[in-house]
């Protein structure tokens, strides 16, 4: 599977994501420009965080209007699949390729720490390889994750099974201490109508390697390539 | 042609800035506050041949970047003549 990896002037988790699919899954990847109009021959287009354009005016707005996003727009259009992780989801958000909004943490707290993260959708292609149910532990870094749609949006999100991801205990219960920013329902990760486009504000590529505390983040990954699939992994779980 | 515009969080969104301002006035004897919500200014200036073409302009500014929908509202207003100057809702 070929990735590519969008860099907006201002985003620092390009390399990492760079890393985890070259160096750890093995897979060909390549930088994308955020002046780019074509994204060449890429399966799946990567959105990582950091501060786009520095976050000016809100987060991930100007980078949600940049020629990149009209190009990744009509990637998706076709099928492409797209992750969006921290800024990539914001600006997934304000691009209006997802619904909603990310707003300021409710703490008011940048938050820099380990979540766990209940999986309620395991029918989406970043998520076949896991059990509904499933908790997954990955690091959260954001100032403005709290999620955000009025009353007919998250109808919508709960009847169409699109709400991910949901910050949750160890034992996987969705409460309101396990909640770091506020965030609507627990909400840390949705998909599009589709299923191709899923955005999430906690990190995977820094839960892939266990010199770095764990590898959860890794499953995701292996969902994509079908590689827990193949090994028989997903049968035997 | 000079054009401010107000975005503001829309009734119902919490403003957890605003919260935050307020408490650090009620703590500065302000006991008296009873809301404050936190928005943000845009000053514009733009080539046009009226201030009805200059709104227009911005307004459509406004629906493409300086306000976020689903969480925001805007308001325009005219800092050219007095008598253009009156605010309109937009949203």
């Amino acid at each position: 599977m070929k990735f590519g990896v969008v860099v907006f002037p201002g985003t620092w988790s390009d390399c990492d994501f760079h890393h985890v699919v070259s160096e750890v899954l093995h897979q060909p990847v390549k930088y994308v420009w955020h002046r780019e109009r074509d994204l060449g021959d890429v399966d799946c287009i990567i959105l990582p965080g950091g501060f786009s354009y520095g976050d000016y005016l809100r987060a991930g707005a100007v980078a949600g209007r940049s020629p990149v996003v009209d190009a990744i727009r009509d990637f998706a259009a076709k099928g492409g699949l797209v992750l969006g992780s921290c800024n990539g989801f914001q600006i997934l958000c304000e691009a209006g390729m997802l619904p909603g909004a990310l707003q300021r943490n409710e703490c008011l707290q940048y938050r820099c720490q380990s979540t766990h993260l209940v999986v309620d959708n395991v029918e989406t292609p970043f998520t076949r390889g896991l059990r509904a149910g499933q908790v997954l532990t990955m690091p959260i870094s954001h100032g403005e994750g709290k999620y955000y749609a009025d009353a007919p949006t998250l109808a919508q999100l709960r009847a169409g099974k699109r709400i991910v991801f949901r910050y949750a205990t160890p034992e996987g219960e969705v409460t309101r201490a396990a909640n770091p920013n506020g965030s609507l329902e627990n909400i840390a990760g949705i998909v599009n109508e589709a299923g191709n486009v899923l955005g999430m504000m906690p990190h995977p590529e820094r839960a892939a390697e266990t010199v770095v505390g764990g590898t959860d983040g890794l499953l995701m990954f292996q969902s994509l390539l079908g590689s827990l699939v193949e090994d028989g992994t997903f049968l035997k779980r | 042609m000079k054009i401010r515009v107000l975005v503001r969080l829309r009734p119902g969104i919490m403003d957890v800035q605003g919260a935050a301002v307020q408490r650090a006035l009620v703590g500065l004897g302000f006991g008296d506050l009873r809301d404050l919500r936190v928005g943000k200014v845009v000053e514009v200036e733009v080539d046009a041949p009226d201030a009805g073409v200059a709104r227009a302009r911005v307004d459509e500014m406004c629906k493409k970047l300086l306000a976020n929908p689903v969480l925001e509202d805007y308001t325009i207003e005219s800092l050219e003549t007095p008598s253009l100057a009156a605010t309109s809702a937009v949203r």
